[in-house]
Order: C-alpha cells, then structure tokens, then sequence
C-alpha cells in the first residue's frame, strides 16, 4: 500500500549512485525483496515508471527478487527454507524455529552504460 | 556495467528512527508503538492504560488517523497532553512524521508517550519510528488465524494483548493456536489478555511495561 513512497526512494538513492558513478544510462535495476514484506513488485514498477521520467534513471526497468524465507531450526540446527506461514522445521519437523530475516528491503545493484 | 549498491530503501526511515531513540533515551521518555486492526480497541487499551497509572506516571499521546480527530478528542479529556496526527490517506506513520511532531511535548515533563497507529495489519509493521516497544493489539472477535496471515506484524511486536477478552467463548476463539502461531515467529512475545470494558488484564501489563520506564 505504500508503494509510491517506497519507489520515490529507489529513485534518490539510485540517482545518487548513478551521479556519483557518472552514469550516462541506468538498464536495470536489481533490488530484493524479503517474503514478509508486503510490497507488490508490479505496483513498484508502475510508479516507477511514471515518477522516474526526467530523473537519472528513467527507462530503467526494475528486476525485483523475493528472498526466500529461511529458519533455522533450534532443535536438529538446520537451516532450511520454508513458504510463507509455513514455520515448521522440515528436516525434523519441530517447531522451535528462528527466522533468519524476511523484511529485507534493499537495492543490490544497477545494470548501467 | 554492473555497479554494486547494497542500500535499504527505508534507510531514511531507519536513520530518523535512530535520532529519535537517542533523543528520546536522553530525556529519559519511553515511546511505545500501539498497532493492530481499525476497531481492534487501541483507543480504549490506551485509555484504560492512562487511567491506570496517570497518577503515577506523566503521558502524552500520538493519535494516528487517516482522517479526523475523534480519537484525540477522547484522549484529550483525560486532560492528557494529545497531538493529532493525521496522515491524509497513508496506511502506516513514518519516523520523520513523529520526529516532526515531537516538538509539540515537553518532553522533560514526560515519562511515557503512547503512539496510536493507524489501524492496520499490514503496513505498520514495516516502519520503526522511535519507539522502544511495539504493541500489537488483537481482538477476539478479529478471529485466531490472524497471526498466521499478518506474521510481520507479531515478529516486530514485543507484546500481544488479546482485546475483548470477555467475547472468546461466543466467537470459539482458540487462543493457543494464536499462542502458538505467535511464539513460532517470535519466542520473546508476552501474552496479554484483556477485556477494556471491565478493566481485566490491564494491571497485568502495567506490571510488564513497568520495567521499560526509564525515569
């Protein structure tokens, strides 16, 4: 739901990048996100599309992956990933799990001229 | 050419997080952050909560809405300090939000302030504003799946008060499965069930929130 204001600062701190790497083009956009967030990546694109023109990176298109969920298992000390709502150890089915993140939300990388 | 970032989009909102802890630790106030669903009783928690300890303690209050001032208006015939804070349509309030806002109390003449978020599920959960604390609030009659399908919101959430208390039989809630659901994702969450109408299970979590005062 707050997806404009998320794409507002991919714009700035990609701006900044490209600037500070004097970037003639930004390609591509890579950027991950976490399964426990709720952001819809169609809807980044979307805004992007539109809020971008006239910025630095306007054209790019963005390539958004979901991390996997992952836990690890405080009973068999597995890691493992795991579904969504799914928080059950499946090597040993037990479930006293630690979750290792899930709302990650950052820029990885640009693909640029 | 691939040039590597590695940045959080949220890092502005991360950064003014910290700000306001540090100022925030400095005066001595804590901040606790109130979520959960649009009539899941935030409003009342919060106002029994006050009543509770108004003698004791001194309070102000954030009101988070999309729109209007009721909530403020009933907070503020406590004759507590209250501050509206409307966002204009956003679903969650952000830390520069809170950071703008803080001006309006004194905060040497503080020892807690409540945040009211907005009601919402969702995207709260993904915003740290200042706080120390992030107290969800869950309603019986919400239903008891509502840790499995929002699980952001009880990871991110110190404690959990089970609202309308008194409601559990009629709506054949199952409060171990929430228990359970909830400890999955975050084994430090505490179990509070209340019932605001009679006062049931507030002393309770005054008890807990005690330890977190800092004055």
């Amino acid at each position: 739901m707050h997806e404009l204001s998320v794409t507002e600062n991919i714009i700035k701190i990609c701006s900044q990048e490209a600037a500070k790497n004097k970037v003639v083009k930004v390609k591509e956009i890579k950027i991950l996100v976490g399964e426990l967030t709720g952001l819809i990546p169609e809807s980044i694109q979307y805004y992007f599309d539109i809020a971008s023109i006239g910025t630095k990176v306007e054209g790019a298109k963005l390539n958004i992956a979901k991390i996997p969920l992952k836990i690890f298992c405080n009973g068999c000390k597995n890691t493992s990933v795991v579904k969504r709502g799914d928080f059950i150890c499946p090597v040993c089915e037990g479930s006293d799990i630690k979750l290792l993140g899930g709302n990650e939300f950052l820029i990885d990388s640009m693909e640029v001229d | 050419m691939d040039i590597k970032i590695v940045r959080q989009i949220l890092e502005w909102n991360e950064d003014c997080h910290k700000e306001l802890q540090k100022e925030l630790s400095e005066k001595k106030v804590l901040m606790i952050n109130v979520m959960g669903s649009p009539g899941a009783g935030k409003t009342t928690f919060i106002t029994n909560v006050i009543n509770a300890v108004k003698g004791e303690f001194k309070i102000g209050v954030i009101e988070g809405d999309i729109a209007g001032k009721i909530d403020a208006e009933k907070i503020a015939a406590l004759g507590i300090p209250v501050v509206q804070l409307n966002t204009d349509g956003a679903c969650h309030i952000e830390a520069v939000s809170i950071k703008n806002i803080l001006p309006e109390f004194n905060l040497n003449d503080l020892d807690i302030i409540f945040i009211e978020n907005i009601g919402n599920l969702v995207c709260p959960a993904e915003f740290d504003i200042g706080e120390d604390i992030k107290i969800v609030i869950l309603s019986i009659p919400e239903g008891d799946d509502k840790v499995e399908k929002y699980p952001l919101m009880f990871i991110k959430s110190n404690a959990l008060v089970l609202s309308k208390y008194d409601t559990k039989d009629y709506f054949k809630f199952d409060e171990n499965r929430v228990k359970n659901d909830a400890l999955k994702l975050n084994k430090d969450i505490k179990f509070f069930p209340v019932n605001s109408a009679s006062g049931y299970g507030v002393s309770e979590f005054i008890q807990w929130l005690r330890k977190y005062i800092k004055k």
